[in-house]
């Protein structure tokens, strides 16, 4: 990522690079909505619309959140011990997108303003993948104050560590093995986002019915158009983390591509074996499963190398997913077995294949140690936070629904609505305008 | 008068409805239902956990029918939905004590 204050006399502005992350910064939001439709498409009917409200009620949050003072905790140039920068150094983006003269400031040929936009989304989505380990069960505003804590305690700081030339980054102590390697977010995104969930997951408790009732995917299409919306919009995520419209995007994207592929057939491989069909949610999940370890090694692996972690990715992942079931957490839809697993692979899959420094290649083993330490510290750091943060929460405003809610679904109660109109037989009265809605209870 | 009511395979209810309009009945009620016989439900895989699916979807056809056709209705709605295979449905008839044509308040044989 790109260092701040460096810029107003440096290089003039640069129109296709900053043409390609305005339409980075695009893409890189609608995953988001993706991810809603992902997880939305793989809870039951009761719940669908409180599983795609949690990820745009997390944009809500977090994208105001980040204009206010995520910018200055992540990039700003008064860092706090490294860990993270101060937030009221550029608190509503005072002095960060324009001089003392009103031009916009620039960053190797791009104004910061739409590095501040391409930030928010990555911030926005992170969050968003944590959802699903709470699936059907979760109270809507507790889940929106945790957004907003969760990218204030654990994203921000995580995004200046490794970007924003904190403690993991190539300024921090690891450089002096080796620069650490994090393209898009491996550390940052995934590994955060996952420990986060599995701590979640064991705070807020099990459903009701867990590993005993019928939780299937009420709707496959949606999860299917969700995973393709990832995918596309990942080429933002990744090929836009070169910071240039240049050959580094290039191979991130193909990189990207090729991995994801690659990760669809290991996953569906494992099913085969193992079950007896490759599924279409194995499919799906496969995709997202090889997008998250590329992410971190897009820009230092070739193609070929792509290939092979993608197929780790996707089999690794398929196997993880039933972890749950033994260890007896109820990670809803596996945010844990893909970001979590998938995360961690693919930050420590850099240290063999990366193909400047990869064991595989001749580099030696400095960079794999260095991956491993990074990819721990982000564990930590996000398992310690989250720890904190939930159970603040669950202390205070408390995280479950009553149990009648959850049984009777989860959509009715909280937002009075149905997420499916199933015929015309529905018969009651209407009423134009705002009655306090008096679904607010709902018997079991 | 008779009510016919037929359980079937969801892909037979058009060769039903063909063979039922085709014996001169005038109209037929539909109705999605699931439930189970000695088909039994299905496994399913998600991710790899395996969920038994108890309930099968099927149709329910409903035929009103004068009390000397209720015989023959039956056959050839059973004919008509047979594959052969575990699964096919089943066909019952019931007394009806009187029908009334809502439009005309017609009553009885004439209202069907």
């Amino acid at each position: 990522m790109v260092p701040l204050q460096s810029a107003v006399e440096a290089a003039p502005l640069d129109s296709g690079i900053t043409a390609w992350m305005l339409v980075s910064a695009s893409l890189v939001l609608l995953m988001t909505p993706g991810v809603a439709l992902f997880y939305g498409g793989m809870v039951r009917t009761k719940s669908v619309l409180n599983m795609m409200m949690m990820s745009f009620g997390a944009m809500g949050v977090v994208g105001i959140v980040y204009v206010l003072w995520g910018w200055s905790m992540s990039y700003s140039s008064e860092s706090v011990g490294g860990v993270f920068g101060n937030p009221f150094t550029n608190f509503g983006l005072a002095g960060a997108i324009t001089d003392s003269v009103g031009e916009y400031i620039l960053s190797d040929g791009l104004p910061v303003v739409v590095d501040v936009g391409f930030q928010v989304t990555f911030a926005i989505i992170t969050v968003a993948l944590i959802s699903g380990a709470i699936a059907d069960r979760a109270r809507f505003g507790t889940w929106l104050v945790f957004t907003g804590l969760w990218v204030t305690f654990a994203y921000f700081p995580m995004a200046h560590m490794v970007w924003g030339g904190g403690l993991l980054s190539g300024d921090g102590p690891f450089a002096s093995i080796a620069e650490p390697i994090d393209f898009a977010g491996g550390t940052v995104v995934h590994i955060n986002a996952g420990m986060a969930a599995l701590v979640l997951a064991l705070v807020v408790g099990r459903r009701k019915g867990f590993g005993k009732e019928v939780m299937r995917p009420h709707n496959l299409p949606l999860v299917m158009l969700g995973a393709a919306l990832l995918w596309f919009g990942w080429f933002g995520f990744n090929a836009g983390s070169a910071y240039a419209a240049d050959g580094v995007a290039g191979l991130a994207w193909v990189n990207t591509t090729t991995a994801t592929c690659a990760a669809i057939l290991g996953w569906l491989l494992v099913e085969r074996i193992r079950d007896g069909h490759a599924t279409s949610l194995g499919a799906a999940s496969g995709i997202v499963a090889g997008l998250v370890a590329i992410t971190p090694a897009a820009g230092a692996l070739s193609p070929v190398g792509a290939i092979a972690l993608g197929l780790v990715a996707g089999g690794l992942s398929a196997l993880a997913v039933g972890l749950k079931y033994k260890l007896g957490y109820d990670d809803s839809l596996d945010v844990v077995g893909v970001h979590l697993v998938a995360g961690l692979w693919g930050t420590v899959a850099i240290g063999f294949l990366a193909t400047d420094t990869g064991l595989l290649y001749g580099g030696g083993g400095a960079q794999l140690v260095v991956q491993v330490l990074i990819a721990l510290v982000a564990v930590a750091v996000s398992g310690v936070v989250t720890l904190v943060l939930a159970m603040l929460l669950k202390v205070t405003m408390g995280w479950r629904v009553t149990e009648d809610v959850e049984v009777a679904g989860i959509d009715q109660a909280v937002h009075a609505e149905s997420g499916y109109d199933y015929g015309s037989s529905a018969s009651g009265a209407f009423s134009p305008g705002s009655r306090r809605s008096t679904t607010q209870e709902v018997p079991a | 008068m008779r009510l016919v009511t037929a359980v079937i395979k969801p892909h037979k209810l058009d060769d039903v409805k063909i063979a039922l309009e085709s014996f001169g009945v005038q109209g037929l009620t539909v109705s999605e239902a699931s439930g189970f016989g000695r088909q039994r439900g299905h496994t399913e895989v998600y991710r790899g956990a395996e969920y038994t699916v108890d309930m099968v979807p099927k149709l329910r056809v409903e035929v009103l029918v004068d009390d000397v056709d209720a015989s023959d209705v039956v056959e050839v709605l059973v004919k008509a939905a047979q594959t052969g295979r575990i699964g096919d449905g089943k066909v019952w008839t019931i007394p009806v004590e009187d029908v009334v044509r809502v439009r005309t308040g017609e009553h009885g044989p004439d209202a069907l």
